[in-house]
């Protein structure tokens, strides 16, 4: 049987780090982010002038700006995480999965998981102890058609409160360590955590712009509530806030963490946009790093900016160590120096800077 | 010439800006031009009846530089799918300041003797601007500055010509040669960008201008040449322009084929149709935009394309502008049924 | 059932060039419905008109994968492409036929090692000696579809593109029980999806609808050392979870899950690791509309001899009619 967490603080009292901890904490698998939905709604409620969600469960948050006429900015983080789905309730009841969105499948043998089924189930990712290994087994990397859950029921037992389709998360809580945060699903609730930054910020900035806060669904399976989501808006600005590579061993062309947010360049970034936010960053002495990508995709940014008519786009990206996997590690500092570049770049948006963004 | 000026100019994917600064000036002459929010051009030349567009992107393949090493060598990473065998020991341009650079390789002398076995990958490549360290690099140029070839425009034997980015200059050439004429029915030229990272500009434009039918110009694949099977040629230079049933991105709409064919035939035009299915362009994305457009593919055969030096016919290129008049000259007489 | 479904796949309709298999589907479906009328990408659309309900469109692609021709050589024998997924290996001496009725079969060039065979070194022999005489019968850009029969086995039916006649029959047959219900339904025979499930994104634009539920097969994991795949003939209609091009939302799942329970309605659930079904477009349409998929267990995918259950496919007629009959207004 799996615990709730104790929550420590109340909803309206929640700062940046308490929220990250409690998305972490939350589950989400792409298409049924229904329970990191609510955490999101109660974090922003008491900050924002509306909620709504669409039809495939964005959340669209609106912080009203104090222009007649404002232009719309919409920033973008999602609220997904990549996770496993049954695909078959063994006669012995071992489980078989298969991936929702990017699963480096070798991170999982011994991994703590939760199932979802009738109820919330306690699950480990089944692995071969060495003593009934084959020589040359573990010169292979272990096959996610191989894998197993055991979830510790009889067949029977099993089929009764496991279905496949039935979706699983990884179990793991946020540790922090030096300044620093390793868990789960810090992409992207990093980036939600940090449009929560913003969200505070701009309460003590005037701002002309609409501000629409939108944690995204299903970003890992091919950034599909972006997709929507910003045909509902059609804002004259679109920022995803995603994470990128923070520096690790054996990997170049990274970011450093703690060094500030990567403010990303490329065809998904609209040239007035990155000027902007590297000027603001330089004005108000943020840390930041040019992130640079040849390539358009992989992050809500490619959705964004090829919607309707067109979208001025930008990427912000929190640096994160080991992508993917269940101890994903950031600097928390990353998390609010990237809130308050993006709260200030908004507190410049005007009729005039956004007219501009249609001439080349 | 203006085919010289806009297959010398520099324009990567999302850096189309001395391309579409030279079409601006040189169609602005025709047409009213305004820009999107994306960086596309569009031009347009008034007239009443069925809304015709003509499609071309700007953008060529080429490089972005990713890292600056301590000892002043560029990393880079390619814009647009490009062969890394093509890169080694070629000449380019670096930025809006055109920094020449040159992409080195290791001297046979100093190989081993299974080295020239093995392609050299991009990782191990660097963009060499003769600066002596980072800081020095640094005051030439960014992370993000992407580069082109440095290939210059010239005549070649036979009737040819040679020069880089003919994917896709000559379908813009194309355009903007049939927009100095005058037509009854609305014209709009559109020149996208950033087409070769996903036809990114053409959907946008489309789902603006809503026009009722498009050609699409390209310069596309000629593998007219040795050790090559005839029936993998694709399209053959000097056999006028190719005409697309089907690529990967899009199956042309038929109605549209079938005029585009009358019409070369009509006027004694040669063509051919692309005999390969491979390979996607902007139809693709203006075919499904809202509830779907009338589309076809129309090309100048080119061989080499997203290297740093392509082939094609000045005759083919002429051909083409002839037919894509004809054809909008011919919707002015009959119409045409979608 | 076995006629309709023969009249189905007997018809002409590679991606791109789907006249016949429209013609052939107007017709059947013309009396049930208030409206028909084509779009842009060849879309058959036929609307019966609601009261007041929700607005569905259900989505059976019409298309199926062929060959296209693309060189003919000086000895009459036509070089080709593929109009969708062709495995090459299940094209060798098989079948094709063109539009005008041609046939032709297909082989390859010699190989050191068969396990090089690719499309670029096969061909279709339609019997000519000459580029000329090919020429008469064929141009370049002519398209041919897999060319043979239908056999029942008992209580199943083995024939070519019961993807996705097999879906569009499951339609027809819907339709054709003229389901008394307060909810518009379009019935959308969508073009090209074998291509990259393109009619269904600009069908779906163009209506909107409240819910969307695509109709098509499904893999199964039911035979000797197969992949592993949770749907197997003769369990029911398959409700899917997921594939490649959607997640279905959970309500929707939920639903008919709910609608095949209370019916008494044999049914499985689908996940599909690899391949995408028109479900994908119409769910990311405008802003986002909920969708799901009913599909019909199918064995041997995209080869010459597919293998369906007809007591699923009636499964899945019953599961459809169940599910736009139903009262949506308070889920959609």
């Amino acid at each position: 049987m799996v615990t709730e967490t104790i929550r420590m603080v109340g909803w309206e009292e929640m700062d940046v780090k308490e929220f990250l901890i409690e998305l972490s904490n939350a589950t989400g698998v792409s298409g049924y982010e229904d329970a990191v939905a609510e955490v999101v709604k109660k974090a922003f409620a008491p900050h924002v002038d509306e909620i709504r969600q669409d039809a495939l469960g964005n959340v669209i948050m609106l912080k009203r700006g104090t222009g007649d006429s404002p232009p719309k900015v919409m920033l973008a983080a999602h609220m997904d995480e990549i996770g496993l789905v049954v695909t078959k309730v063994e006669d012995d009841g071992f489980l078989r999965v298969s991936s929702m969105g990017g699963v480096d499948q070798r991170i999982l043998p011994a991994a703590e998981v939760i199932v979802h089924g009738k109820q919330k189930l306690l699950g480990v990712v089944g692995a071969k102890p060495p003593h009934v290994q084959q020589p040359d087994e573990r010169n292979k990397a272990v096959k996610m058609q191989d894998l197993f859950i055991d979830i510790g029921l009889s067949g029977d037992e099993a089929k009764e409160v496991v279905s496949v389709g039935d979706m699983i998360t990884i179990r793991q809580e946020p540790t922090e360590m030096n300044g620093k945060l390793a868990g789960k699903v810090m992409d992207d609730r990093a980036g939600v955590a940090a449009l929560f930054a913003c969200c505070l910020a701009l309460k003590k900035i005037q701002h002309r712009a609409d501000v629409y806060f939108v944690a995204t669904v299903q970003e890992e399976v091919g950034v599909r509530g972006a997709t929507v989501s910003t045909f509902g808006i059609l804002p004259e600005i679109g920022i995803a806030v995603d994470v990128g590579h923070g520096d690790m061993a054996g990997v170049s062309g990274t970011l450093k963490l703690g060094g500030g947010p990567g403010v990303g360049i490329g065809p998904h970034v609209h040239p007035k946009l990155f000027a902007k936010l590297q000027a603001v960053a330089d004005d108000w002495k943020i840390d930041y790093a040019v992130d640079p990508s040849p390539y358009p995709g992989g992050t809500d940014a490619y959705a964004i900016q090829v919607t309707a008519a067109g979208i001025p786009t930008a990427l912000i990206s929190i640096p994160l160590r080991y992508m993917h996997t269940p101890v994903e590690t950031l600097d928390l500092a990353d998390i609010d120096k990237a809130g308050r570049l993006m709260a200030l770049f908004i507190s410049e948006v005007d009729a005039e800077f956004v007219e501009g963004l249609r001439c080349y | 010439m203006l085919l010289k000026r806009l297959t010398e100019a520099i324009g990567v994917s999302s850096r189309e800006d001395e391309v579409r600064d030279i079409l601006r000036e040189e169609v602005g002459q025709y047409a009213s031009i305004r820009t999107d929010a994306l960086g596309d051009l569009i031009a347009y030349k008034e007239g009443t009846g069925p809304k015709v567009m003509l499609s071309a992107h700007m953008d060529e393949v080429g490089l972005m530089i990713t890292g600056i090493e301590s000892n002043g060598m560029l990393k880079f990473r390619s814009v647009g799918s490009i062969d890394p065998r093509v890169l080694v020991a070629k000449k380019v341009l670096v930025g809006k300041d055109k920094i020449p650079g040159v992409i080195g390789s290791k001297p046979i002398h100093l190989q081993k003797p299974d080295e020239r076995t093995h392609p050299i990958k991009i990782e191990d490549m660097c963009i060499d601007i003769g600066a002596k360290d980072e800081a020095a690099a640094k005051e030439k140029v960014k992370l993000g500055d992407c580069a082109g070839f440095a290939t210059k425009y010239e005549a070649f034997q036979g009737g040819l010509i040679k020069g880089k980015a003919f994917d896709n200059r000559v379908g813009c050439a194309v355009i903007a040669e049939v927009l100095r004429h005058d037509f009854t029915l609305p014209v709009y030229g559109a020149f996208t960008v950033q087409e070769e990272v996903g036809g990114r500009g053409a959907g946008v434009v489309a789902y603006d201008v809503v026009p009722d039918v498009t050609i699409v110009l390209e310069g596309t694949t000629a593998s007219d040449v040795a050790g090559i099977d005839p029936h993998l040629h694709a399209t053959t230079v000097g056999q006028g322009p190719a005409i697309t049933f089907m690529d990967g991105s899009v199956i042309s709409s038929r109605p549209v084929v079938d005029r585009l064919i009358e019409v070369a035939k009509k006027l004694d035009i040669p063509y051919q149709m692309r005999r390969s299915t491979a390979s996607g362009t902007d139809a693709g994305k203006i075919r499904l935009t809202r509830t779907g457009m009338s589309v076809a593919v129309v090309s100048v055969p080119c061989r080499y394309i997203h290297s740093p030096v392509s082939i094609a016919s000045l005759e083919d290129f002429s051909r083409t502008v002839a037919l894509v008049r004809g054809f909008i000259e011919s919707l002015q007489e009959g119409g045409l049924e979608l | 059932m076995k006629e309709l479904i023969e009249k189905l796949v007997n018809a002409f309709g590679p991606s791109g060039y789907e006249d016949d298999i429209a013609s052939v589907l107007k017709e059947l479906i013309a009396p049930y419905v208030d409206e028909v009328h084509h779009d842009n990408l060849g879309n058959l659309i036929g609307i019966k008109r609601g009261n007041g309900g929700k607005k569905i469109m259900l989505a059976a692609h019409m298309d199926e994968i062929g060959v296209i021709v693309t060189h003919i050589d000086e000895n009459g024998f036509l070089r080709f492409s593929n109009i969708g997924g062709l495995n090459p290996f299940g094209l060798i001496a098989r079948r094709v036929r063109f539009a005008d009725g041609t046939v032709g079969v297909i082989h390859h060039e010699k190989l050191d090692n068969i396990r090089d065979l690719n499309l670029r070194k096969m061909y279709i022999d339609i019997g000519c000696s000459t580029k000329e005489e090919a020429e008469a019968k064929v141009s370049i850009g002519a398209t041919a579809v897999i060319h043979e029969g239908v056999d029942l086995l008992g209580s199943r039916l083995t024939s070519k593109v019961l993807d996705n006649r097999a879906g569009c029959a499951v339609l027809v047959a819907a339709a054709q029980k003229a389901p008394k219900t307060n909810n518009e339904i379009y019935y959308v025979f969508t073009t090209q999806e074998e291509v990259g499930t393109r009619g269904a994104k600009t069908a779906a634009f163009g209506i909107d609808p409240d819910l969307g539920i695509a109709i098509d097969v499904t893999p199964t994991g039911d035979t000797p050392e197969a992949h592993r795949m949770s749907v197997s003939l003769g369990k029911g209609a398959a409700i899917k979870v997921k594939d490649s091009t959607i997640v279905t939302h959970p309500k929707v799942k939920a639903f008919l899950t709910e609608i095949a329970s209370a019916n008494d309605i044999p049914y499985q659930f689908e996940i599909l690791d690899g391949g995408g079904t028109d479900a994908g477009p119409i769910h990311l349409t405008r802003e986002g509309v909920p969708t799901g998929a009913i599909s019909v267990p199918c064995r041997y995918v995209h080869s010459a001899s597919e293998m369906i259950d007809l007591n699923d496919f009636d499964a899945c007629v019953q599961l459809l009619v169940g599910a736009i009959t139903a009262d949506l207004s308070a889920r959609f």
